[in-house]
């Protein structure tokens, strides 16, 4: 939509549903050439794979690789990870609270990147490594993610700690050497409500310069 | 032998206590292991989920939950409401279902019918002239001193103002909710409270029972700032879901209805008027006051208006409106908070109507202060403007930068009780040197844990992970919930005089065995016991002496015997900037001093004060509830639209811990709440110095920044 | 959530076909942000839920004839770092100003550019106009976040894309596949969106059965400057009180083509060509800037709660310009 007269409403009626391409070449002077982008060779395989990738709307088992492990879980569909890690596998650091993909608090590693659980299903997880907070550290010793967020006290409640903890590890894994004004917009998607900020971030800084200097 | 009196060590000789000792339930928390109640999963748990009405004001016509019975997975439904009842907020509960899996009891919910009756509502908190047209006001008390009349008539300047601060919710990231499972007639309760002793009598009246069968375990939670007291309607419906299913239930509140229900702080709006000598000494103040706390009217109670000062001419009205909106519960330091955003706000003005900066302005009237503060306060201020430049950055109000972006100072301060709370403990000095305790209290994240081991590691001289702490079963001595924030010296006192009294009696064992003249000689020390500075034996070989079965004391409190004490004080200062062209506002540094007697655990303390701040920068800057006068709803009842701040959005925080000599003599003294009372005040000041403007109403959002610098309505 | 069947395609073709099943009642999912949100709060309730993320043509950004080509499915983090994007300061600072690396890790640019309002009215249930016994709840009610422009008609919510602003400043071009499997459309990014009079309408011009698959960028040049302008309240993940894109050829100090477009004030994202005009002619300084923010919302209209809004559009625009001719930092102070 525009805010001059020039432009009329018949303008915007043709953006609407029904117009196309060929409407669209013939009045701008972009010229976009859409074969250039077409994709086609994968048409004729649709067909066959169609009825197998779709999964039916009833329990089926789903299969997760969860912190190196296997693990089969029977769900529906609409069943999401927070729900499967939580109630399923009895993995409760990971968090449900905001339920609208705002607090953070739900976070795991899916293929190395952080993701909110809330707004994953189970079924679509198949096939991908995904790390919780109980899969930090090496097994013997907690993470130094932890570590650090224990000496600065970054946890009062602790209810958004475990989050806070898996956002700050999958950041540090991409930049490692992260300075303090990076973690504070990196780490904007955690919520936290004690009020701990300050001490997430003096953790958070001082495990990206412990990476830098070697210690 | 000397009397045996309790005190603390003389502070040069402490160990731990004052130090930075990290939380001994950190890792636990921190690595995921920590088991809240919304993480109990307990075999054959069962998970609810909740119905809630849609309408403000309603009648139940008809209510049909026999659909929800035949839905799969479902084994148990529970009517909160039934035909004819009355419901007077958004979000009240109607229904709840308890199924083998959550989607499966939400299907359910969905197929239950209701048949509502829509009543009228009214919602407008703020608009006191509505709500007197609404017929919902009701006047709520008032106080009176002196000759205001006669005062304002004779003041060299007189403000007159209008303040407000809207409603906010506690919004605990774990919500209210508890996991109920019954061994026979035994009810075994993980409920998220911060009252473990309190609670199972809250869980046996309704149900029928004895509260002797009743456990409550709160191993940790996840957040109550207040709200978290009572059992709840939805806390005995789990338990009675739970008894007809035969299996375990779990039910949380959603994250909506948490926001709706399950707590709020009133709201306050104020017109005041108040009046100085040209010297800047206040003589009158006058105040009448407005707000909601729900359906009963209420509001923030204003007896201690103007807060905290007791000038010599005063009067203040409080007019309650009934609204339909979810009930009210203790919100940290009630009603403090808005007390001191209503009271300094207008102070302030004053101070710049007198041309006057604030600092000097606030410290000519310290000597109104209550409580005999006045002059912690004097030191706290000078420690603060110290910190935070005041000297050098101040300017007078509105005449900072030129640019869009306008810097300035603001301050505010603060006092509460914090006095000691009942505490009762047992602690267990084993024959193998391991020592525990076992009470009745409750870890809400302030560390609670963690001041008992120190203080019974400093006492011991043992390490503090040396030290079990059981906490969180009300199977345990009974102890006070945590509220006003009387658990730190509740029991840390308590510990205090357990582990004296349990050292004095092994001193007494070593001085026998060792043939050793006077116990009172002894001291324990890095796990040995000491006869001056010669060790006498470990502190193995000590508590060896007991025999076969462990020493146990129990430890009570509060006593009046100097290990404890109340009133603290503070002062807070801010630093931020106000972007005039986006109405934008951003804090630079935030100072709070604060003193709370003796201090137990530096780096725990100073997280309470930094918490603190930071969830004054969030009522003060960005969360509120928003009422729909349209549908009667709260409409902003997500965390998308209910604006908390993020990691990003605090500035820079320094708690400094004010304590002098006098301060660690007078024992320990509650801390959680106070530091969060002067940040709205602090902060509304700050922006009406940078940018000329008061912006009335908290929060400071870029709406109300902008159409206050418009001159407009805000 | 109600029930729903799964599909994982892998072409684009397929993903058509399986969204034209049900008479349409399908979503797309690809990085999940909202939907899950959508499909909570009951805004939608599909058969069957189309997850795209497994599509390889429609991922990551490429080179082709004339300009740049993102998949549908490129995700912010990739925006913020791909070579190919260097070029591109205004998407680049969308993305970046995104503060969570949750959303910016699954978060997809295409998902952005079909995102339904975040109208406060809508995700309670009142239907994407929101309505109550036909009457607007908008209109009288919490507007202070709804439209400021091209609210006149039934729907007063505004866009909630981030990127549209920075793209059709761009002269971006969007292409579409579907109903039929091979049937694919080219629009002018401008043209995608909708203010539609109807709840059914929905926001873009995508019918049951089409997707976006692609969106595509004319070349960067070197006398062409551009940039973004957000006015978040909170630093942290949040959405814009308003934003604009610009997107600026500047010859011998001298603005030779002006795009401005402003977004989260309409409906749709709204295109200035009052201000782009205020600009073309004249160097870019804090005079023309402001000269410029003033026009892009002259003819604002303002619903009782949201004035504020047009004085933070305003800033949005003169930002965003100053910003793109490097000269934002000096301006602030």
């Amino acid at each position: 939509m525009r805010d001059t007269s020039s432009v009329s409403n018949e303008n915007q009626a043709r953006s609407g549903p029904g117009f196309n391409r060929r409407d669209f070449l013939k009045g701008s002077s972009v010229a976009v050439a859409a074969t250039a982008i077409a994709t086609g060779a994968e048409d004729s395989i649709a067909q066959d794979k169609k009825a197998a990738n779709v999964v039916a709307a009833k329990p089926a088992p789903v299969k997760l690789n969860i912190n190196g492990k296997t693990q089969t879980v029977t769900v529906e569909p609409r069943v999401t990870l927070i729900d499967v890690l939580r109630n399923d596998l009895n993995l409760t650091g990971a968090k449900e609270v905001c339920t609208t993909t705002n607090c953070g608090s739900c976070t795991v590693i899916i293929d190395g990147k952080p993701v909110y659980s809330c707004a994953r299903t189970a079924v679509e997880c198949q096939g991908k490594k995904i790390t919780t907070v109980e899969g930090l550290g090496d097994g013997k010793n907690v993470d130094e993610v932890v570590k650090c967020f224990v000496k600065h006290d970054a946890t009062q409640c602790g209810f958004c700690t475990p989050g806070f903890v898996v956002a700050t590890r999958a950041f540090l894994n991409t930049k490692p050497n992260a300075s303090l004004d990076e973690m504070r917009k990196g780490l904007g998607g955690n919520i936290c409500r004690c009020g701990t900020y300050d001490g997430v971030a003096h953790a958070a800084l001082e495990c990206a310069a412990g990476k830098k200097g070697g210690k | 032998m000397a009397e045996r009196k309790f005190s603390w060590p003389a502070r040069s000789e402490t160990t731990l206590i004052g130090k930075d000792i990290p939380r001994i339930d950190g890792v636990a928390k921190a690595s995921g292991q920590a088991k809240y109640t919304a993480d109990i999963n307990t075999k054959g748990t069962l998970f609810a989920v909740l119905l809630t009405c849609p309408y403000a004001a309603a009648k139940v016509k008809s209510i049909d939950l026999e659909p929800a019975r035949k839905m799969p997975g479902v084994k148990s439904v529970f009517p909160f409401k039934k035909e004819k009842d009355e419901i007077r907020w958004e979000g009240d509960l109607v229904a709840a279902v308890a199924a083998e899996r959550t989607e499966q009891a939400e299907d359910a919910v969905k197929a239950i019918v209701v048949e509502y009756e829509q009543l009228p509502f009214f919602v407008d908190e703020a608009d006191v002239k509505r709500a007197a047209f609404a017929d919902r006001t009701k006047g709520a008390g008032g106080a009176k001193k002196g000759d205001v009349e006669a005062a304002l008539k004779t003041a060299a300047v007189v403000h007159r103002g209008h303040y407000g601060i809207a409603t906010i919710s506690h919004m605990c990231l774990e919500p209210h909710g508890s996991h109920c499972g019954w061994k026979d007639d035994d009810l075994e309760a993980h409920l998220s409270t911060q009252n473990v002793s309190g609670t199972p009598g809250q869980f046996a009246e309704p149900l029928g029972i004895d509260a002797a069968n009743v456990t409550v375990v709160s191993d940790y939670e996840g957040g109550g700032f207040g709200s978290k007291f009572a059992v709840g309607e939805w806390g005995v419906a789990c338990a009675k879901m739970a008894k007809e299913a035969g299996r375990p239930v779990r039910l949380m509140l959603d994250r909506a209805t948490e926001l709706k229900i399950a707590g709020t702080r009133p709201s306050g709006y104020a017109d005041v008027t108040v009046a100085a000598d040209a010297d800047g000494t206040v003589v009158a103040w006058d105040s009448l006051h407005w707000g909601t706390a729900g359906i009963g009217g209420g509001g923030v109670a204003v007896g201690q208006m103007p807060y905290p000062f007791d000038f010599p001419n005063r009067s203040t009205a409080q007019i309650g409106i009934s609204c339909n909106t979810g009930p009210n519960q203790a919100w940290r330091a009630p009603p403090h908070p808005q007390l001191c955003a209503m009271t300094q706000t207008a102070l302030d003005d004053l101070a710049a109507k007198l041309n006057m900066d604030s600092y000097d302005f606030f410290k000519k009237n310290l000597q109104f202060t209550q409580f005999g503060k006045a002059e912690v306060y004097a030191a706290e201020m000078e420690i603060a403007a110290k910190a935070i430049d005041w000297k050098k950055k101040w300017h007078p109000r509105g005449e900072g930068e030129k640019g869009a972006v306008k810097r300035g100072l603001g301050m505010a301060l603060h006092t509460w009780g914090g006095g000691a709370g009942a505490c009762t403990c047992s602690v267990k000095v084993h024959p193998d040197g391991s020592v525990e305790t076992f009470l009745g209290s409750q870890d809400i994240g302030t560390g609670t844990r963690t001041i008992i081991a120190i203080t019974l590691a400093e006492t011991f001289g043992l390490a503090v992970e040396d030290i079990k702490v059981n906490l969180g079963s009300s199977k345990y001595s009974r102890s006070d919930g945590s509220g006003g924030s009387i658990t730190v010296g509740g029991v840390s006192g308590a510990h205090r005089r357990a582990a004296q009294t349990a050292l004095w009696q092994i001193f007494d064992k070593v001085a026998e065995k060792h043939k050793i003249e006077s116990a009172d000689a002894l001291v324990a020390r890095g796990g040995k016991i000491l006869n001056g500075k010669k060790e006498v034996c470990t502190w193995k070989q000590a508590c060896s002496l007991l025999g076969v079965k462990p020493l146990e004391v129990q430890g009570e409190g509060p006593k009046k015997d100097g290990l404890t004490s109340e009133r603290v004080g503070g002062v807070q200062m801010v630093d931020l900037s106000v972007d005039t062209e986006t109405g934008l506002v951003r804090i630079h540094k935030f100072v709070a001093v604060q003193d709370c007697g003796l201090i137990l655990d530096e780096l725990t303390a100073r997280s309470q004060v930094l918490g603190a701040l930071i969830m004054g920068i969030s009522y003060s800057l960005s969360e509120e509830r928003i009422m729909d006068n349209k549908t009667g709803r709260y409409i902003n009842a997500d965390l998308e639209n209910y604006k908390l701040p993020r990691i990003g959005d605090v500035g820079e925080l320094v708690a400094i811990m004010y304590q002098p000599d006098s301060e660690y003599d007078k024992g320990v003294v509650g801390l959680g709440e106070p530091p969060v009372i002067s940040p709205g005040a602090a902060i509304s000041n700050a922006v009406a110095n940078a940018c000329g403007v008061r912006v009335p109403i908290l929060p400071l959002t870029p709406k109300r920044v902008l159409d206050a610098l418009k001159g407009g309505k805000a | 959530m109600n029930s729903f069947e799964y599909a994982s395609p892998r072409s684009e073709q397929e993903a058509v076909e399986l969204l034209s099943a049900h008479d349409g009642q399908t979503a797309v999912l690809a990085g999940g942000t909202d939907l899950f949100n959508l499909l909570r709060a009951g805004c939608i309730a599909p058969k069957r839920v189309v997850d795209i993320k497994n599509v390889e043509t429609m991922q990551g950004v490429s080179a082709v004839s004339g300009g740049i080509m993102l998949g549908a499915l490129t995700t912010l983090d990739e925006i913020l770092v791909h070579p190919l994007l260097r070029d591109y300061g205004s998407l680049v600072q969308v993305a970046d100003a995104v503060h969570s690396i949750q959303i910016q890790a699954m978060g997809t640019i295409g998902g952005d550019l079909c995102h339904l309002p975040n109208c406060w009215y809508y995700r309670n249930g009142y239907g994407l106009l929101g309505l109550e016994h036909g009457q607007s709840l908008v209109e009288e009610g919490r507007n202070e976040f709804h439209a400021v422009f091209g609210n006149r008609g039934p729907a007063k919510f505004v866009s909630a894309s981030r990127f549209a602003p920075a793209l059709i400043a761009w002269g971006a071009t969007a292409r579409i596949v579907g109903p039929e499997p091979e049937q694919v459309s080219v629009v002018p990014l401008e043209y995608f969106f909708v203010t539609p009079k109807s709840a059914e309408q929905g926001v873009t011009v995508l019918k049951p059965g089409q997707i976006l698959t692609h969106v595509v960028l004319p070349e960067a040049r070197e006398e062409i400057v551009s940039a973004s302008y957000e006015v978040l309240q909170m630093e942290g993940l949040d959405w814009p009180l308003a934003s604009a894109g610009v997107r600026l050829e500047i010859v011998d100090d001298v603005v030779r083509e002006a795009r401005v477009v402003l977004g989260h004030v309409a409906p749709t994202p709204w295109v200035s060509l009052d201000a782009a005009a205020t600009l073309v002619g004249n160097v870019v300084d804090v005079q023309s800037a402001e000269a410029a923010g003033g026009a892009a919302v002259a003819r604002a209209t303002p619903l009782s709660e949201n004035g504020y809004k047009v004085q933070i559009a305003r800033t949005a625009v003169k930002r965003a310009i100053l910003r793109a001719a490097g000269q934002l930092e000096g301006a602030l102070t």
